[in-house]
């Protein structure tokens, strides 16, 4: 027995960072908007609380706050010929759960993608000619442009307090900045957070190398700020709990502490949580999804909420997969190369490494997820490729993100993992190991995709989604070339052992490695090569508005949120300003 | 050697003062201990071993499990041993825990072997796993050396995991790497994690390694000890609330 409910204006399915902007700026537009959220609320002043925040087993080993795989979880497999198999907890990437989604446990770091990467395949094309591509890469141009977004990024960076030191400033490059990032139209809403001992020794080896480094940009308050909701948020405090775990003086910004304390305040939002949304309800004829199916997880009853707009604002997985039991858009045909849900499925290849200085204090515990020094010297189109045999690359950065006791000692390769020697070895370096980062971009490749699991159902017997991934040979190249610079970078600070870590040719789905999964529901310029146009509305359902990194056509050197914050104004602008005056498709195929 | 008629809490009570005698350096040499020759007594410890009550495990799998996080975790210099300072207590009540009995895992069937890189494939909870584990390391010790794991002496303890270590213990109808794997986090947890859980017992781990526990902030000292060690008595959840 499904119970109809009465239309609203407009339903977010989820209420991460893209449904509590969505739902903001719909609200302050004058509709009524119902957030659907198929986890718990999470209240900053009841759930993110000394000093129960301060909890490595909860948090970082148990994952309080991560996605519920009873509930649903993907199938993985690393090549197409192989059986999939359920993730059956997840580990190598954690979504969130619940209200703010991934927004809560993020590590905050806020960048913005180069102004080439938007137009990157025409990009490598005119440098290196249309025949340098490598066979099986399907990147594509953004349909958007850098300037186009520039407003958006702005917008984003001064709801979440960002910290940093502009580079480009209004196409002035200014020292101690990223020199190589597109032009800003004003500086960071807060100056860069203090800098750790080891991310200092980063920055001067860099710089004595002939690189520019700067503080890393991110999304942690580094003195207390009013944001553009008027929402106070604190300072940082360098706990060093920042991954995996709530802020409780609420300096990293998330959707909870960012647009929750406004948007909840206002009557026409209404918040729906424990609701399981099962089915966007497609009218092929009209174009558009007339209302969408939810399961009350409390109880187990079913409704049908009909809605004027649908916001698809879950994680990539579950767009994904919406998309394709709705049967919206043609699903991607591996065999084929056809089709285009599902398509485009890129991994943010991260690689690292390890040193250890027996003569430097570097007092690990504290810090903040992005306290560090970053070079983006070896980023996009930033460096020339010709004759490198890969294309893409990603920022470096010598980081000092905590090092809690589980999971944050760091010993050589080779030592004992138990036993005496072991203790001796971890009491020796625990004060002295630092550890670096490469974000790798991902040129999308015509093997890695989702598409919907023949053998594995959720809880309420939908298909699972399955995902068909391993690493393209470009990015190992790619990673490889990073990971020669950042040990050129390490030499230069003189360590007594170092050891890089690059990443195993075959894809694990065990070890934790990055959250930053993207594509599926690409965006672009035409309806034959992508899912959603540039505005983020679906081709084949005009009232229908997918948000989140599932709209990336590739992924680049950097971290996704600051472009999916900054899409979702974008897209919101474009609704409010066209769609609702004259509701049907925003671009003409 | 050990008598085997000695019934196992009884015997337990006295591998608990064996364990203190080879910390100290009183009985044989065992070939940890050849590499530190003068072990010092073991650093101020937590407070004195108390038979906590158990909530999953049974004696068996309970002195298995006290064997094996005395063997990881070794009474030394450093710190008290593994049970000494919770270990084995932190591992009975995770078993017992919702994320013992499987919450938030997807538990649905069919099941297939499948490859390392997809991870975790079989119907057990963690709970499930790990007592079963127990139950086919110690018969695989029987095999092997004639007696269950924890009435091994310390060298050969020594061995057996770290042939678990190396999948090198077969097991019947277990992977006995993956259940050392998960042996070591669990013991790792206990040591490390707040003392909230039942192990860390009198912060021990975190006195070991200069670990603060948690600050209300650090923001005022960072600039001051760049390049200088920053050293602060541990406070841990139960000290803040």
């Amino acid at each position: 027995m499904v119970t109809r409910l009465k239309e609203v204006d407009a339903v977010t399915i989820g209420l991460g960072w893209t449904g509590a902007i969505m739902a903001r700026e719909l609200t302050k537009a004058g509709l009524n908007v119902v957030s659907l959220e198929k986890g718990q609320d999470r209240i900053p002043g009841e759930d993110f609380i000394l000093p129960q925040v301060r909890d490595e087993v909860r948090y970082g080993q148990r994952l309080e706050l991560m996605w519920d795989n009873s509930i649903d979880t993907l199938t993985f497999r690393n090549f197409a010929n192989e059986q999939a198999l359920p993730i059956r907890r997840i580990g190598a990437f954690l979504p969130g759960e619940g209200v703010g989604g991934s927004g809560i446990h993020w590590g905050g770091l806020h960048w913005r993608f180069l102004p080439s990467d938007f137009r990157i395949r025409s990009a490598l094309i005119e440098r290196y000619g249309a025949s340098a591509l490598p066979d099986g890469m399907t990147i594509q141009d953004w349909p958007v442009s850098y300037d186009e977004m520039e407003p958006f990024y702005d917008r984003f960076d001064k709801i979440c307090g960002v910290s940093g030191k502009a580079g480009n400033l209004r196409g002035n490059k200014v020292d101690g900045g990223n020199v190589f990032e597109g032009p800003r139209s004003d500086h960071y809403p807060n100056a860069p957070i203090k800098s750790s001992n080891a991310a200092l020794m980063f920055g001067e080896a860099a710089k004595s190398l002939g690189y520019h480094p700067f503080p890393a940009p991110i999304a942690i308050a580094s003195a207390p700020y009013s944001n553009a909701e008027g929402v106070a948020l604190g300072a940082c405090e360098y706990c060093g709990y920042c991954n995996r775990i709530a802020c409780e003086t609420n300096a990293k910004a998330s959707p909870n502490s960012t647009i929750l304390p406004a948007l909840r305040l206002d009557p026409k939002f209404e918040i729906r949580t424990r609701c399981f949304v099962t089915k966007l309800n497609y009218d092929k004829d009209a174009k558009k999804v007339v209302s969408v199916s939810y399961t009350d997880m409390r109880t187990g009853e079913e409704y049908e909420q009909p809605a004027g707009i649908v916001l698809l604002t879950s994680y990539v997985f579950s767009n994904v997969q919406h998309m394709l039991l709705a049967g919206i858009g043609e699903p991607y045909d591996h065999a084929t190369g056809k089709g285009v849900v599902g398509k485009n499925y890129a991994y943010q290849f991260e690689a690292g490494a390890n040193a250890f200085f027996e003569d430097k204090e570097l007092n690990p515990y504290w810090g903040s997820a992005g306290m560090g020094m970053v070079i983006d010297d070896f980023n996009g189109e930033t460096f020339d490729h010709g004759g490198l045999g890969f294309f893409g690359g990603g920022y470096i950065m010598g980081n000092t993100a905590g090092a809690p006791p589980i999971a944050g000692r760091t010993v050589p390769h080779g030592t004992p993992e138990w036993g005496s020697e072991w203790k001796r070895a971890t009491v020796k370096w625990y004060y002295h190991a630092a550890r670096f980062n490469t974000q790798g971009s991902v040129y999308a490749n015509r093997d890695n995709y989702m598409d919907l699991d023949p053998t594995y159902k959720d809880a309420l017997g939908r298909p699972l989604i399955r995902l068909t991934y391993n690493p393209p040979d470009n990015e190992f190249k790619m990673s490889a070339y990073l990971l020669q610079k950042l040990e050129g970078v390490i030499k230069a600070m003189n360590p007594t052992h170092y050891e890089m870590h690059p990443r195993p040719k075959t894809f694990t789905v065990v070890p934790y490695q990055s959250t930053h999964n993207t594509g599926g529901t690409m965006m672009g310029a035409d309806p034959k090569g992508s899912v959603v146009n540039r505005y983020l509305q679906a081709w084949d359902a005009h009232n229908l508005f997918i948000q989140g990194a599932s709209v990336f056509p590739q992924q680049h050197g950097y971290n996704p949120t600051g472009t999916v914050g900054a899409l979702a104004y974008w897209s919101a602008r474009a609704i409010t300003t066209n769609y609702l005056k004259n509701p049907g498709p925003l671009v003409h195929a | 050697m050990t008598d085997e008629t000695i019934p196992r809490r009884k015997f337990l009570v006295g591998a608990g003062l064996a364990g203190t005698a080879v910390a100290t350096g009183l009985t044989q040499t065992t070939p940890a201990e050849a590499q530190t020759p003068a072990a010092p007594a073991a650093p101020a410890a937590a407070p004195s071993p108390q038979a906590e009550p158990l909530l999953l495990l049974n004696e068996t799998e309970h002195a298995f499990v006290v064997a094996a996080v005395d063997t990881i975790i070794p009474a030394d210099e450093l710190s008290p041993s593994g049970s000494d300072c919770g270990c084995a207590t932190y591992i009975d009540r995770q078993l017992a825990s919702a994320w013992g009995g499987g919450a938030k895992m997807y538990r649905a069937g069919p099941y297939f072997k499948g490859k390392p890189e997809q991870g975790y494939q079989l119907p057990l909870t963690p709970a499930e796993f790990f007592t079963t584990g127990i139950a086919a390391a110690n018969a695989w010790s029987r095999k092997t050396y004639g007696r269950d794991f924890d009435r091994l002496d310390p060298d050969k303890r020594i061995e057996a995991l770290t042939a678990m270590q190396e999948g090198k213990a077969a097991f019947e109808n277990f992977n006995s790497r993956a259940f050392f794997a998960r042996l070591l986090a669990l013991t790792m947890e206990g040591f490390f994690g707040d003392p909230i859980y039942g192990g860390n017992r009198n912060k021990a781990s975190w006195r070991m390694l200069g670990f603060p526990g948690l600050p209300a902030t650090y923001a005022h000292v960072i600039d001051e000890y760049r390049d200088k060690r920053y050293v602060a008595e541990p406070q841990s959840i139960a000290d803040f609330s």
